[in-house]
């Protein structure tokens, strides 16, 4: 099977959150970047699908950051074959997409997994356009996933905790949630393996895509705003449970 | 083309708190509002929130078909001549809501916690880095699309009237998924996502019956959504949906029991926007004291069945 996993190079969750002095982006060249935890989620399903049905893993990613060390080590390593590097400074979802979908359609791919969401954008909007700009099957937040020929059950977590289980047809765009497989570390002998692998180069005209952007603006970014102080209700369990209950009823009104 | 359609949800033949909520914002932004309601419900009651025309599509939408809402929204797009489409910040904005806007080139600005229009533009207010900064989308297409995270704005009482309902008929062509079964969730049913009040849990609780028993059994009580710190999920004490944070789901309920959580960024950004927040923790130094409206430091073994009982002897 032709497996294709897309990963963003993003901050590292844990990175201290820069916002440039006039608000009109992010200053966060210098923090620890990485493959966020979603994307991690999809490397592994990517990989468990290949031990499954045989086949290769192609990653692919859209950056103009030196992407080399994680997608060797993040990927490749863990017995990805190859990896396709989009050089573009693409900020419109649609555009990223677009390349993506060009990229993924060159190397002919029948299934290819995505983390659910970004964890410094977190637009949930890459996954669905993908979908659409293959014109494939869509399926969102999937928790367990199983794939026969070229059809494929899987399970997704939506609102309020309802699962539902559902059937498609490949090709397919699969989002990956918590709860789908566990994640794993590369190991030496993946490190050392993944230095020879092939990774491909490739820009916005090698794929035949236009970069036209600007549906939407993002900018006054500030911090979020602050609490007001709280206060510590004093008191042994039940007294103090007895006047939280009536802080919440009558000063707070929220019971 | 001009106007706002909100997509209003329903389900069991009520329309969901969220379709009142968004009909309410809609009415602020100036222009006509329009309903698009998918399946079958009293659409003509949206009339009474605000809504001068309801478009109503037929088909089974019950189990949620995404690719059916995506090729049905189009249709009730095109025929409203819409300018804006306002849709709940739940599943159907993850899923079908993109995949439309990629078919329009349509930008759209996901689960805001408000939506204004600017100089005939759609400005969304939102989280970047799950909730550590906040930011503005201006979408500069026409339509313009937005998601409104549940809980973010007022709800208003129906003036009684009703709308027009026009339907909407709709082509299939986008390749779906067949409903196999739907699984309900572990909790007592109440939405986690839209819930008014929320109880969350920590890795204290230590063990799923003790999870059970003390934060489940307060929720019963308070009529409260489940919620659980990714600590306890990963150790297996709630369900992997339960877990709220950057991680897993965000909430803005009217008030937020945290019971034994340390108040970890990865948490915080998942109920930080909570009106009231109550911590319980034993340690007077956890962080979650620094976000909370009231804070007892104390055993939520002890705390929590408190709580229980003193809201019993409320009625």
């Amino acid at each position: 099977m032709n497996i294709g996993v897309c990963v963003k190079i993003a901050p590292d969750t844990n990175a201290r959150v820069k916002i440039a002095g006039d608000g009109s982006g992010f200053d966060m060249a210098d923090q620890v970047h990485g493959i966020p935890d979603y994307d991690e989620y999809a490397v592994e399903e990517a990989m468990k699908t290949k031990g499954a049905h045989k086949g290769s893993v192609t990653v692919f990613t859209v950056t103009t950051q030196k992407a080399d060390k994680y997608i060797r080590k993040g990927v490749l390593a863990l017995d990805g074959d190859k990896a396709v590097v989009i050089g573009e400074d693409a900020s419109d979802t649609l555009d990223v997409a677009r390349l993506l979908a060009a990229a993924i359609q060159k190397e002919g791919c029948e299934v290819v997994f995505t983390g659910k969401v970004s964890t410094d954008g977190g637009s949930h909007q890459l996954s669905p356009m993908l979908a659409e700009v293959l014109g494939w099957t869509l399926v969102s937040k999937v928790v367990e996933l199983s794939i026969d020929g070229d059809t494929f059950t899987a399970t997704r977590a939506m609102d309020a905790g309802i699962k539902q289980v559902v059937k498609g047809k490949l090709p397919a765009v699969i989002t990956c949630e918590d709860g789908l497989n566990k994640v794993r570390l590369p190991n030496m002998r993946g490190i050392m393996k993944a230095k020879r692998k092939p990774m491909e180069m490739v820009s916005a005209a090698d794929l035949g895509v236009s970069i036209d952007g600007g549906r939407t603006a993002e900018g006054s970014f500030a911090p979020p705003p602050k609490r007001p102080a709280g206060r510590i209700i004093e008191g042994e369990a039940a007294d103090a449970a007895r006047e939280l209950v009536r802080l919440l009823r009558d000063e707070a009104k929220v019971l | 083309m001009s106007g706002i359609l909100v997509l209003c949800d329903h389900a069991g033949g009520a329309f969901k708190p969220t379709a009142n909520e968004l009909l309410t914002l809609a009415g602020t932004l100036g222009g006509p509002v329009f309903a698009a309601v998918l399946g079958d419900a009293p659409a003509a009651t949206l009339g009474g929130l605000g809504a001068s025309k309801v478009f109503q599509a037929a088909g089974s939408f019950g189990d949620y078909a995404g690719a059916a809402t995506v090729d049905a929204l189009e249709a009730i797009l095109a025929a409203s001549g819409a300018s804006v489409l306002l849709a709940p910040g739940t599943y159907v904005a993850h899923d079908a809501l993109p995949r439309l806007a990629a078919r329009l080139g349509a930008g759209m600005a996901t689960d805001c916690s408000s939506v204004a229009m600017v100089d005939g533009k759609l400005v969304g207010t939102r989280d970047w880095f799950a909730g550590r900064a906040q930011g503005q989308v201006t979408v500069n297409t026409t339509p313009a699309i937005a998601s409104v995270a549940p809980n973010s704005g007022p709800k208003s009482e129906s003036t009684g009237a009703e709308a027009e309902v026009v339907s909407v008929s709709w082509e299939a062509k986008t390749p779906g998924l067949e409903v196999l079964e739907t699984l309900a969730p572990s909790t007592d049913g109440v939405d986690l996502n839209t819930a008014d009040v929320v109880i969350a849990g920590g890795r204290s609780l230590k063990s799923k019956e003790n999870f059970d028993g003390v934060i489940r059994g307060l929720a019963s009580t308070l009529r409260a959504g489940v919620g659980a710190s990714r600590a306890a999920t990963d150790a297996g004490i709630a369900d992997h949906s339960e877990q709220v944070g950057q991680t897993g789901v965000t909430v803005a309920p009217s008030l937020y029991i945290a019971a034994g959580i340390s108040g970890a960024i990865q948490h915080l950004a998942g109920m930080r926007t909570s009106k009231v927040i109550v911590a319980i923790n034993t340690d007077s130094g956890a962080p979650i004291f620094e976000h909370a409206t009231y804070g007892i430091v104390g055993d939520l073994f002890e705390v929590c069945p408190a709580i229980a009982e003193a809201v019993q002897a409320l009625d």
